[in-house]
């Protein structure tokens, strides 16, 4: 079957840290030296980098190991101290319920949004791909035209198009006699999150996946045609594991997309009353750090939450690689 | 061989599209096509709402069919957008054109500086800086914005232009881009060239680099530009003086805000209308960089 082909999509080199280009094979002008010129060139990156990114991951670890102490009546700024707390705030992320719910509710959310999203949008780049279909520029221009709509935009968008009285898809629903359908009612309203990022995502990780496609050499389904494969048959044992690796990247995009669900849950609080301030982890952490104003406590949870994300899209990547689909 | 080379060689092959002969059209291929409409609908329709209701006035907006136009409205409704509250929303764009433009180009050439001397020079440490850089990709944005603000909240930089910019020019992402692209365009001979010229390496990097690796910077840019412009959390954490607001932080205020102000909701609908149209317009008349570049990202052969 498919042989000589390696794929190695980019996040097995960005979990691993293993070399993502094949450039051990080609060989380096070895033994001279440029002097400061890597550097140079490196540094205006390198320098930002630690400041905007190595340097926020240390203070927050920093911070959530501190403690604001009241005392007396906490009035005035000298009757408060800041101690070391150990890991105190941490056994209190863990033990505070409302937190526990949010990740209850993004993993839901996770399992069943991301395979949707994906298997639609490998439906879609399938067809795409697939001779039989006209029309092919049009219909993948629109399919990722969504994602050019920035995510607050588009949330403010479906939001309108939840809220009874002003939704015409509320409106025709009711008038084809399925009475009045509440997109934002207590069992309804993460679904109709998961469809505002199902909308936004799915051509994009479509094109991903049609990329991956359009790569794949065409002598290859010449073969298998003269062998008197089926269509159906080339999709499903030809076309699909070759671009096993690009769904691997899109679902590890996707699982850190959605642990860090913001914006359409804080958007659509303006028209439910179903969504907490602690509807989400992150929501939570934001509460916390802006609103109840404890940022010791909201760095924890930003912690736990890096650490969360890190653990499950390197766990899925492991996962996967056992089973073969990414070597 | 990379992605980037399979692509242009599959290019080669399939000029101008997949030309694969088209057999007569099957009963299962109308099917498909038929689906495929379907999937437009649902992706065209939320737009479509939108544009339509650009066009409406207050009333009409909830009276009237939702998906079809009524009295026109569209010029009354585009003066209040940019007169309300002493034409904010003027700010509002430009800051966003300053935040994403200028913050994606600003990116896309440190990244493409630090992808070439990764691609190019053997140093000590160079697989470590590397490892770092991509565990990047993996760090959610919106836990790093909290340690921010408290960081910069220290040295008052907060609710500044900074305070959005600055962080928007890191882009490890691009480094990564920039790395695969550099490694397999730019052959080491030409380097090689133009140091027995006497150029000296920044002068290479200038004059050689950035031009064969052209194509990877678009690609870079609008991965960038689109992160930027979509990255709510950050601004929201930052900013509050709201003239420093880019136009999405400003259309969730008065989104929130039209239970006192009624207007508000015919801003909202056409100020997301006018913001998008820009983006939406570059963005899908440069898909082939899209194309190429999350070939080079997700595959490689």
């Amino acid at each position: 079957m498919v042989t000589g082909h390696k794929q190695t999509p980019v996040a097995t080199a960005a979990a691993t840290g293993g070399p993502a280009v094949p450039g051990r094979r080609r060989p380096r002008p070895k033994g001279r030296r440029h002097g400061w010129a890597p550097v140079m060139l490196l540094s205006p990156f390198g320098l930002l980098f630690a400041l905007f990114f190595l340097l926020p991951i240390g203070y927050a670890v920093y911070q959530s190991l501190l403690r604001v102490h009241v005392s007396g009546l906490g009035l005035g700024p000298s009757s408060t101290t800041t101690v070391f707390a150990g890991f105190a705030n941490y056994t209190q992320v863990f033990s505070d319920s409302s937190f526990v719910q949010g990740v209850g509710r993004v993993l839901l959310f996770g399992i069943v949004q991301i395979p949707v999203m994906l298997a639609f949008a490998t439906v879609l780049a399938l067809l795409l791909d697939s001779a039989a279909i006209r029309l092919r520029r049009f219909f993948r221009l629109v399919y990722f035209l969504p994602y050019g709509i920035p995510g607050v935009i588009a949330a403010i968008l479906w939001s309108f198009l939840y809220l009874p009285g002003l939704s015409p898809i509320v409106a025709t629903l009711q008038h084809a006699g399925f009475g009045t359908v509440n997109f934002l009612g207590s069992d309804s309203t993460l679904w109709s999150i998961a469809n505002i990022v199902t909308w936004e995502y799915t051509g994009y990780n479509m094109l991903i996946i049609y990329a991956a496609l359009q790569a794949i050499p065409a002598d290859l389904y010449e073969a298998a045609r003269l062998d008197g494969a089926s269509e159906w048959k080339v999709a499903t044992r030809i076309k699909l594991p070759m671009v096993a690796s690009a769904l691997v990247l899109t679902a590890i995009f996707s699982i850190i997309g959605t642990l860090q669900l913001f914006s359409e849950p804080e958007v659509l609080r303006a028209v439910t009353t179903d969504i907490s301030t602690s509807y989400t982890p992150n929501l939570l952490a934001y509460t916390q750090a802006f609103i109840t104003n404890n940022p010791n406590y909201a760095a924890a949870i930003a912690v736990v939450l890096a650490v969360g994300t890190f653990v499950l899209s390197f766990g899925f990547l492991k996962l996967v690689q056992r089973r073969g689909v990414a070597a | 061989m990379t992605a980037v080379s399979a692509d242009l060689r599959n290019r080669a092959a399939r000029p101008g599209g997949p030309a694969r002969s088209r057999p007569a059209v099957s009963r299962s291929g109308i099917l498909a096509t038929a689906f495929m409409f379907v999937c437009a609908v649902y992706f065209l329709l939320p737009a479509w709402w939108l544009i339509v209701s650009s066009t409406k006035g207050p009333s009409t907006l909830y009276s009237s069919q939702g998906f079809w136009f009524s009295q026109f409205h569209l010029a009354s409704n585009l003066t209040g957008l940019f007169s309300y509250d002493g034409g904010i929303y003027w700010h509002w764009l430009l800051n966003t054109l300053l935040y994403a433009g200028a913050g994606a180009l600003g990116a896309t050439l440190l990244a493409a500086a630090a992808g070439y001397a990764l691609a190019k020079y053997d140093f000590r440490g160079r697989q470590l800086v590397f490892s770092v850089i991509l565990g990047g990709v993996l760090v959610p944005g919106t836990a790093l914005a909290l340690p921010l603000y408290l960081l910069l909240s220290k040295i008052s930089l907060t609710n500044t232009y900074w305070a959005v910019f600055l962080p928007s020019l890191v882009s490890p992402f691009g480094v990564y881009l920039a790395r695969v692209y550099a490694e397999v365009s730019i052959p080491d001979e030409l380097i090689e060239a133009g140091r027995i010229d006497g150029a000296g390496e920044g002068r290479i990097f200038r004059t050689v680099a950035l031009r064969i690796m052209s194509p990877a910077l678009v690609t870079m840019f609008l991965f960038q530009f689109v992160a930027i412009w979509n990255n709510f959390f950050l601004p929201l954490v930052m900013l509050s003086n709201t003239s420093l607001y880019p136009v999405t932080l400003g259309l969730y205020t008065w989104n929130n805000e039209y239970g006192q102000a009624p207007q508000l909701v015919s801003y909202v609908i056409i100020g997301s209308l006018i913001s998008v149209i820009p983006l939406v317009i570059a963005f899908l008349s440069l898909q082939r960089f899209w194309r190429s570049g999350l070939a080079a990202g997700g595959v490689k052969l």
